[in-house]
């Protein structure tokens, strides 16, 4: 008889299921209350992401720092897999060696701000020498000088019911990540790498970078930044244009 | 496929796999989240796995090597009959030979452990809080190359099992692997 599938063993199965997909459900709400649900969790590969973006942000909860190299590795090539945007308004702004850009904070902020680049570079600076690996296979030791993105927060003031900060850059590749990605002390508003000032294609005059997750997350050629409490009216509601191409919303990987 | 740390194209390789077309194919398809999701699978699945055989002690009684199976005639008269592509009688069926108990226990301990292992020594996430993953592999390239071995290894190993297992009798096989039942073990009972 035990070689056969009995019909309580059938019934107990089939309960088991039943209660497996609704406390999915129960979980998807729990985990969205403490920050862990990913933006792009819906449909079916979105069980994937949910899954590794709420087991990541468990397992680093605490500020875990990304390896720092020394300056002999800083690697001779640094690849760039999308240039810098021949139009304008950047093109304009690059021939004016970015005196007019401005980086513009806004959203759930007390104080609303346009940085110019001199008041960035005249903010406390952090230089890190890390690795910054495409998600394509490639990778590259640099080090990268800028203000730490969780000054800039703390200058305009965030409101405490601020979830996530966005970045909208001059080409349309937008994004975004939570607080405590934005408030980790590795994740940078970069200006420079390598002791220069950041090229046009490495993302001038302000790239952002997250080290903790894989390359396409750092964002370049950053022209505002706004803070808000729910992704859902933004794109389309995935949390970054990267979902639109295959890439997810969360780089951690 | 790079060794150390970095690497990109235009930087020494390791060597060099011969598609480069796929460079032009761009991103296509829902493929990169399939990866990650299809990751979890095999956790989960495997956890259960290894928890029950440990507990059923499966693998202490199933899979490592009996030493009636050590004994250098029984390892030739396996040897042989794999070189013939010999089907297994029905009693011989009943039990894993050696060559079976090596590459499972191979695939079971090494091979998938390896694989995650080389897999999160290419999340700087994971990395951030456990360096170890990628610094016992000397770097985010090497592991990756380890990576990419690993998974051609695991596909080699399902091709030569579903092989084996078509030679073998696909439809008793599935049948004894589904519900437990074979002709012999009847006969036996």
């Amino acid at each position: 008889m035990s070689d056969n599938i009995s019909r309580r063993n059938f019934i107990v199965t089939g309960l088991a299921t039943v209660a497996g997909i609704s406390g999915l459900g129960i979980a998807a709400k729990i985990a969205d209350r403490y920050g862990l649900l990913a933006p792009d969790h819906e449909g079916i590969f979105g069980v994937g992401e949910a899954l590794t973006y709420g087991a990541q942000r468990i397992l680093m909860s605490h500020h875990s720092l990304v390896r720092e190299f020394s300056r002999s590795e800083i690697s001779k090539v640094s690849p760039v897999n999308h240039g810098r945007p021949h139009y304008d308004p950047y093109e304009r702004l690059l021939s004016g060696n970015f005196a007019d850009w401005r980086l513009y904070v806004d959203g759930l902020v007390a104080r609303p701000t346009a940085f110019a680049l001199a008041d960035l570079k005249r903010m406390p600076s952090r230089t890190q020498i890390t690795e910054l690996n495409c998600e394509e296979g490639w990778s590259y030791i640099a080090a990268w000088t800028g203000v730490q993105l969780s000054f800039i927060l703390h200058l305009v003031g965030t409101s405490p019911k601020a979830k996530w900060v966005v970045f909208y850059p001059f080409n349309d590749f937008w994004g975004s990540i939570d607080m405590p990605e934005a408030l980790h002390p590795q994740t940078l508003l970069a200006y420079g790498m390598n002791g220069e000032d950041l090229t046009p294609d490495h993302g001038a005059p302000v790239r952002l970078l997250v080290p903790r997750q894989v390359g396409y997350k750092n964002l370049k050629y950053i022209a505002r930044i706004s803070v808000t409490e729910s992704l859902k009216n933004i794109g389309d509601g995935n949390g970054s244009a990267a979902p639109e191409i295959g890439y997810s919303w969360y780089g951690g990987i | 496929m790079h060794w150390g740390e970095t690497g990109t194209l235009g930087t020494p390789s390791l060597f060099d796999l011969p598609l480069p077309f796929v460079l032009d194919l761009g991103i296509r398809g829902p493929g990169r989240y399939l990866h990650f999701l299809a990751a979890w699978v095999p956790l989960f699945t495997g956890l259960v796995y290894a928890i029950s055989g440990l507990c059923t002690q499966h693998f202490r009684k199933d899979l490592l090597p009996r030493e009636s199976d050590l004994r250098l005639q029984s390892i030739l008269k396996v040897a042989l009959d794999h070189l013939r592509l010999k089907r297994p009688t029905e009693e011989e069926a009943q039990t894993y030979n050696l060559f079976q108990r090596l590459s499972y226990l191979t695939v079971i301990f090494f091979l998938y452990p390896f694989m995650f292992i080389t897999g999160f020594a290419m999340s700087p996430a994971i990395t951030s809080v456990f360096p170890i993953f990628v610094n016992i592999f000397g770097g985010f390239q090497s592991a990756r190359t380890l990576h990419f071995f690993a998974a051609n290894f695991l596909v080699l190993f399902l091709f030569i099992h579903i092989a084996m297992v078509i030679l073998a009798g696909f439809t008793k096989r599935c049948r004894a692997m589904i519900t437990g039942y074979s002709t012999a073990r009847k006969k036996l009972s």
